[in-house]
């Protein structure tokens, strides 16, 4: 209640209530409060726009490394050593190979191994990793491509022709040439006991089953559904990886619809040691930590028992998406942040300018309310009042057309295209090519629509911007009101 | 009562020093009607000003029953005027935006009144200087004269024991200048204020108890 000694702080109420005092001065309150809605509205959608960028970037790191992963632990491949064998893939075919009718000899040699450019290290490395502090879980896998090659080519028994005879037959073509394909998928070998941590973490199963710990040795095989599509597989089907024959029991999608799985293939680590001569070998290590403010510990920690590998927080994964994805992140970071600040910066100077010239304008008013017997308090409070409720309608402005903002964001989902470079990687699906010479860290283009999530901090921040800006100019426009002198305000004007 | 003595106040105007008010020593009791007349200059408006507590003097000292105004400082200043005096302006000095009651409720707003009885005397004020029918009005929707009345109500509502009035019918035309100075003569008659008014008009002046004339920052009595 106005007046009331007992409840001061309430008598903002601006002669009773700022809205006969405001709606005296529609124009001014106007502009202060439109001035406030349009930065209030840009800083919430900047907000979340670069909260739905960060989303984003956490959907494409989750789908590579896993959810729930803090920490990599993988080991940089060395140059080759003199004397060994730094070319490309060979298939070797003796003589003897391969099966012969009709002129045509059919050859085909699959190998399984681990990814061009990643190295394997000790399995024995997981236990220590295991044993540093604060690691509360710790997962190895073996990244590996599978590659078979088949071809045919016209029988090598026959001789060249002699001048004068027929052209040699046979072949695939049946003029003597020779036809090849290279069809290639990546497979990784995890623990099947084990899937809480790792890329398997961050898949949603959409066919079948997972992998379990019952599966360990068992040649059974979990498709990326994306990959079984492609390659026209299904749960019941079998799919040979390495010559032998794997059952598929389930398919997985990525936890975000969004980004491809880690690689097309998943079975257990022991089988994939085995089948490529990698017994004992893993290539990566995913790390969770008790909490987040020990992930710098364990990364020092990991690095100082295991001085070969490379430890990389999810931090540092983060800085290796790229793509559009990464240029939005950083407009929606820099420019984003800047211009909201900047808007801000001008609506609050736009109130404090208005509420001060406003009061200047109010010389008499306020001349005469001192003279009848208002204190300064009284009057910075009523001021302040009156910014208050501007910078309030404003707020409730600007979250109306933040809200409208961000709901055309998300009508219009823009796609942003993201790749993390990373060795647990997949491969593009198999076919014609596919899997020889890859660059060493390949990039899985990965297309994200961009969401701009409401969330309620958002909301409150605005809130919070509104009455620290209608504050703002409150207290600075009454602390001018209050500096008024009663006589000189009432002779200014005689 | 007032008791001036010795009362000089100098400003400082345009690297100038200019005394408004010279050495001025005066009583008035309580319950008078005192007309205060002079040139423009002469430091009527100063006067008005230490009388009403709105400014200390240079030198000397205003009193005004117990307190001695000269040396208060301004929050005990601004108490006083809330609490003792009220004001009237030549150019009313209402607030535009607020209605009429509003206006008449800014009285009460510094003295711990609650909204509903302030509601009610800012109705009985403005019923006392015949604007019961004009609560809701805003002033830009009254005459000069109504003008002057909400004022007058405003100055009343709190039941002061001066009323000081600057010119109180300077704006005004001849019959509203009658109706006004009617008004509050009525008003000073039974609330048995102290009543000051400043005035150029020598009709209003002759309506006074005690006629002071001021020039020069120095006053004297007018026969």
């Amino acid at each position: 209640m106005v007046g009331t000694s007992s409840a001061p702080e309430l008598e903002i109420h601006v002669y009773d209530l700022p809205a006969p005092e405001l709606a005296g001065r529609r124009k001014q309150t106007a502009i202060v409060a439109i001035g406030m809605a349009l930065a209030i509205a840009l800083v919430i959608i900047v907000n979340s726009v670069s909260s739905g960028v960060r989303l984003a970037q956490a959907n494409v790191l989750a789908s590579v490394y896993g959810v729930g992963t803090d920490i990599t632990v993988n080991q940089t491949p060395a140059a080759p050593g003199e004397g060994e064998d730094a070319g490309p893939q060979r298939f070797d075919f003796d003589a003897a190979d391969g099966t012969t009718a009709d002129g045509t000899t059919s050859v085909s040699r699959t190998r399984l191994e681990a990814n061009r450019g990643t190295s394997t290290f000790a399995a024995t490395d997981l236990a220590t990793v295991g044993e540093v502090d604060n690691v509360t879980a710790a997962a190895a896998t073996l990244s590996l491509t599978n590659t078979t090659f088949d071809g045919a080519l016209p029988d090598r028994t026959i001789g060249p022709p002699a001048a004068g005879e027929a052209p040699p037959e046979g072949g695939p073509d049946g003029a003597g040439g020779s036809s090849f394909n290279v069809d290639s998928f990546t497979v990784l070998g995890l623990d099947p006991a084990d899937t809480a941590v790792g890329p398997l973490s961050a898949m949603t199963l959409t066919d079948g089953r997972t992998l379990g710990s019952a599966d360990a040795g068992a040649n059974v095989v979990v498709l990326d559904a994306a990959y079984a599509t492609t390659a026209t597989l299904a749960v019941g089907e079998t799919l040979a990886i390495a010559g032998t024959d794997f059952a598929i029991v389930g398919l997985v999608t990525s936890a975000s619809a969004d980004a491809a799985t880690a690689a097309n293939a998943y079975i257990p680590i022991d089988v994939a040691q085995a089948l490529s001569g990698l017994a004992g070998q893993v290539s990566d290590i995913y790390v969770q930590a008790a909490s987040s403010t020990d992930i710098a510990q364990v990364q020092a920690d990991i690095e100082a028992a295991l001085p070969d590998t490379t430890v990389k927080t999810q931090a540092e994964l983060a800085s290796s998406v790229s793509g559009s994805l990464a240029t939005a992140s950083d407009l929606a970071s820099n420019l984003g942040l800047w211009l909201s600040l900047i808007v801000l910066g001008a609506a609050f100077l736009i109130a404090i300018l208005f509420t001060i010239s406003g009061v200047t304008r109010r010389t008499r008013e306020f001349g005469t309310l001192k003279a009848i017997g208002w204190s300064n308090g009284r009057i910075v409070r009523q001021v302040a009042g009156e910014s208050l409720v501007q910078g309030l309608l404003g707020g409730a402005a600007g979250i109306a057309i933040g809200l409208v903002g961000i709901l055309l964001v998300n009508l219009v989902a823009p796609t942003l295209s993201a790749g993390a470079t990373a060795s647990a990687q997949a491969a593009s699906p198999g076919g014609p090519g596919a899997g020889f010479g890859q660059a060493a860290q390949v990039q899985a283009p990965v297309d994200i629509a961009l969401t701009a999530p409401v969330t309620v901090s958002v909301i409150l921040l605005a809130a919070g911007l509104a009455v620290l800006g209608g504050l703002l100019a409150g207290a600075i426009g009454g602390w001018r009101a209050s500096r008024l002198r009663p006589a000189e305000a009432l002779r200014s004007l005689a | 009562m007032y008791e001036l003595t010795n009362v000089t106040k100098k400003y400082q105007q345009g690297g100038r020093t200019v005394t408004a008010l010279d050495g001025v020593s005066l009583t008035i009791p309580d319950g008078q009607l005192v007309a205060i007349q002079g040139p423009t200059g002469g430091g009527k408006s100063t006067l008005l000003q230490m009388l009403g507590a709105l400014d200390r003097p240079t030198d000397g000292t205003v009193e005004l029953g117990l307190a001695n105004l000269s040396r208060l400082g301004d929050r005990k200043l601004g108490d006083i005027r809330a609490k003792e005096i009220g004001f009237v302006f030549q150019g009313f000095n209402l607030i535009p935006t607020l209605s009429a009651q509003e206006n008449v409720e800014t009285a009460l707003a510094p003295l711990g009144v609650t909204a509903s009885e302030r509601r009610e005397r800012a109705a009985a004020a403005l019923a006392s200087v015949g604007l019961g029918d004009r609560l809701t009005h805003l002033p830009a929707e009254l005459s000069g004269g109504q003008q002057q009345r909400v004022a007058i109500a405003r100055a009343l509502v709190k039941n002061p024991t001066v009323l000081l009035a600057d010119e109180p019918t300077g704006n005004l035309d001849e019959d509203t200048r009658d109706e006004i100075m009617d008004l509050l003569e009525g008003l000073w008659r039974a609330q048995g204020l102290t009543l000051v008014v400043v005035t150029h008009d020598t009709a209003v002046a002759a309506r006074a108890q005690r006629r002071l004339q001021i020039r020069d920052g120095v006053v004297r009595e007018v026969a």
